[in-house]
């Protein structure tokens, strides 16, 4: 019954939330609304999202968007360089394959997202499977490194969070 | 700055965030100025979205806790629309390109026996059998 009325309920406490903040403070009227906009949504979109992902490891959850920051910080840096003070000829811009380990969607696109966040990679394509990412890259020097890079840091996490 | 803890560090701490994420935001829009072909200045505005906002999402959020005293969320909220909303809408670019520029010949292999989805047009195929959901293959 519950699990009927509430597919998604992460995504409900999530919305709740995201509309206590937005009416910039929870009041009884915009928690009434919130709840209400929690339970309508996932209802309504569960057709799109039939299953329920299961978060494994709550703490990695932690240590992969700590990780992603602190890539995003440095990757910035590094990609302001390159624009800045390299010509565009002297870019290896390249695609990159990243075969996929992992099969369970809620990750790859989590993978897919983190890619296109992370600066100098955009995440373009996935195969008509889903086990493997187009990738392209701004420089890639070494290809293969930048995709072992991809698999250390990232898709190792997501595989230990969702399974 | 009236009636601020901090006044002077607080203003400095400001000062030095937003001209951080101007300048990143600048480099941005010069990376898509500058850089010749459709994929490379797809990496401008990604880049522009993640350290030049987030510098001054959190300049913002400062600026209220040194001048009112409260703390500011709709902040964090920009922030998680944008890391929704960007790959989403990158995606999408790139997808239309490969599709407009007929790039299907010059992107590497997927190393799989489909091709990439974009190409593929068994990816639209009704078959449960080539769902992405290993649990539903036969």
């Amino acid at each position: 019954m519950l699990a009927r009325l509430l597919p998604h309920p992460l995504l409900t406490l999530l919305l709740t939330v995201v509309w206590v903040l937005l009416a910039n403070g929870p009041s009884a009227g915009s928690v009434v609304v919130g709840l209400v906009l929690g339970i309508v949504l996932p209802l309504l979109t569960r057709p799109f999202w039939p299953d329920r992902p299961v978060v494994r490891a709550p703490a990695t959850v932690v240590e992969y968007a700590l990780v992603v920051l602190w890539d995003i910080c440095v990757a910035n840096v590094q990609v302001a360089y390159l624009i800045l003070f390299k010509r565009p000829e002297e870019l290896r811009s390249r695609f990159l394959v990243v075969p996929l380990d992992t099969l369970v969607p809620e990750a790859i696109v989590t993978l897919a997202g983190t890619i296109t966040m992370t600066p100098g990679t955009v995440s373009c394509d996935v195969s008509a499977d889903g086990r493997a990412l187009l990738v392209h890259a701004l420089d890639a020097p070494d290809p293969e490194e930048a995709v072992a890079t991809i698999k250390r840091r990232y898709e190792r996490r997501l595989l230990e969070i969702f399974g | 700055m009236s009636g601020a803890l901090l006044p002077w560090l607080g203003e400095l701490l400001v000062t030095v965030l937003l001209l951080a994420g101007s300048f990143f935001i600048v480099v941005g829009s010069w990376g898509l100025l500058r850089l010749p072909t459709f994929m490379q200045r797809l990496h401008g505005p990604t880049k522009a979205t993640t350290l030049g906002v987030g510098g001054i999402l959190i300049a913002s959020m400062l600026f209220f806790l040194f001048t009112e005293g409260r703390l500011s969320v709709h902040e964090l909220l920009i922030t998680l629309f944008l890391f929704l909303t960007a790959p989403v809408s990158a995606y999408m670019l790139a997808k239309a390109h490969l599709h407009r520029a007929r790039l299907d010949e010059e992107v590497p292999p997927t190393g799989r026996p489909v091709g990439w989805a974009t190409f593929d047009p068994a990816a639209s195929d009704p078959d449960p059998d080539r769902s992405l959901r290993p649990d539903r293959a036969p």
